[in-house]
C-alpha cells in the first residue's frame, strides 16, 4: 500500500497523480498489456529514480510483465502507472514491447494459432 | 505478489517477447472475473482507470479534490502461451458510463467475450452494440448459473437480437474446461474471420 493510498475514498481518487506531480499525459502511448522488461541501464540507474521507479524496475527484471501489472502490484490507477512507465521508457530504463501497427495478417492469423493451440493443451 | 509466482523466466531474447488480450465484457455480477479466475495462471489481479466529469481520463486531477470522477475497477488475468508469448484475460465492466476505458481496452484485442446472464439479458445489448460499432470480433457467452433457465439457443439469440455471423455458446463461469472451451471458441470464430478476409476492427 502506498502512502495516503488510505480509506478515505477521495483521497484515493484524488492523490494517485501525485505520484506523477500531477502530469496526466503519458510522454508515449503504451497499451494496457505491453510488455515491460527492464534494461541494463534500467538495472543499474532505477534505484536513484525514486521509489517507484525503483520497483517498477525490479519486478521488470525478473518476468515479463504487462503495465496492467504494474498498476496493480504499485497500487495505483492504470493511467498512473503509464506515465511512469512511459518515462522510463524515454529515460531508456524499460523496453517496451507491443503490438505493431504494421502487423502482417500472416503474422496475426500464425499468433492466433499459437493461442488456440496452447489453449487446447491447458 | 511475487515474482515467483510467475511460471517462465524471462525469454533469453526479450525483443520477441509479445502479449496479447481478450476482452470479456458483461454486465454487473454476470461472472467475469469468476470466468477470468477460472482459466486465469495466477489469481486475477485488480487495476483500476480514474475518469473526471469531464469524460477523460488524462484530466489533470491535482489539487482539484472535488471535482466529481469515476474509478472503474478491472480484473485480470493472464496465460502464458510461451516464454515469448503472454494472453491477458480483462473483465471489463459493460456499463456505458464506464465506455472511457473501453477504446484503449478493445484497441489490439484479438476479440470479446459477452457473458450474458438469462435473467439480465438486458445487461448485455450495451456490449453487444460496442463490439458491433467497433467490428470487434466476439462471441456471447451464456452463463447458466445453478438454477437458471436454460433457453435453446436460438431463443437466446433471438431475445439478445444476436445477428447470425456472431456465435452463440453456452457455459459456466465456475467452470475451466467451460471456461476454456468459450476462449478456444472465440480466437477459432476470429481466425475464421481473418481467413475468409472479414474486417476486424481498428488495431
Amino acid at each position: 500500500m502506498l502512502p495516503g493510498a488510505g480509506d478515505d475514498p477521495r483521497g484515493e481518487l484524488v492523490r494517485p497523480y501525485a505520484v506523477t506531480r500531477g502530469r496526466t499525459e503519458p510522454t508515449r502511448d503504451i497499451a494496457i498489456e505491453a510488455i515491460l522488461v527492464t534494461t541494463a541501464r534500467g538495472a543499474q540507474e532505477a534505484p536513484y529514480a525514486g521509489r517507484h521507479k525503483q520497483l517498477i524496475a525490479q519486478l521488470c527484471s525478473h518476468s515479463p510483465l504487462s503495465l496492467a501489472e504494474i498498476s496493480s502490484h504499485l497500487r495505483v490507477p492504470i493511467g498512473v502507472a503509464r506515465v511512469l512507465v512511459a518515462d522510463m521508457a524515454s529515460e531508456g530504463l524499460l523496453a517496451v514491447y507491443q503490438q505493431s501497427d504494421d502487423e502482417s495478417q500472416g503474422e496475426r492469423i500464425e499468433m492466433l494459432e499459437r493461442i488456440l493451440g496452447a489453449l487446447q493443451r491447458l | 505478489m511475487h515474482s515467483s509466482d510467475y511460471r517462465y523466466p524471462l525469454d533469453p531474447d526479450p525483443t520477441r517477447i509479445r502479449s496479447a488480450k481478450i476482452v470479456i465484457a458483461g454486465g454487473f455480477g454476470v461472472g467475469k472475473t469468476t470466468m477470468v479466475g477460472a482459466v486465469s495462471e495466477i489469481e486475477p489481479l485488480t487495476t483500476e482507470a480514474v475518469m473526471t466529469s469531464a469524460g477523460t481520463e488524462h484530466d489533470d486531477l491535482s489539487g482539484v479534490p472535488d471535482k466529481t470522477t469515476t474509478t472503474v475497477a478491472m480484473d485480470f488475468g493472464r496465460i502464458t502461451i510461451g516464454p515469448d508469448l503472454i494472453l491477458y484475460l480483462f473483465g471489463a465492466p459493460g456499463q456505458t458510463r464506464f465506455w472511457f476505458m473501453w477504446d484503449q481496452l478493445h484497441r489490439g484485442a484479438i476479440g470479446a467475450v459477452v457473458l450474458a446472464d438469462v435473467r439480465r439479458l438486458p445487461d448485455s445489448f450495451a456490449s453487444i452494440d460496442f463490439f458491433e460499432n467497433r467490428q470487434v470480433p466476439y462471441l456471447v457467452a451464456v452463463n447458466c448459473f445453478d438454477g437458471a433457465p436454460v433457453y435453446p439457443e436460438a431463443d437466446l439469440r433471438e431475445a439478445l437480437t444476436i445477428p447470425p455471423h456472431v456465435p452463440v455458446m453456452l457455459c459456466d463461469a465456475r467452470d475451466r474446461e467451460s471456461s476454456k472451451s468459450v476462449l478456444i471458441g472465440l480466437v477459432r470464430h476470429v481466425i475464421d474471420l481473418h481467413q475468409r478476409g472479414v474486417p476486424v476492427g481498428q488495431r
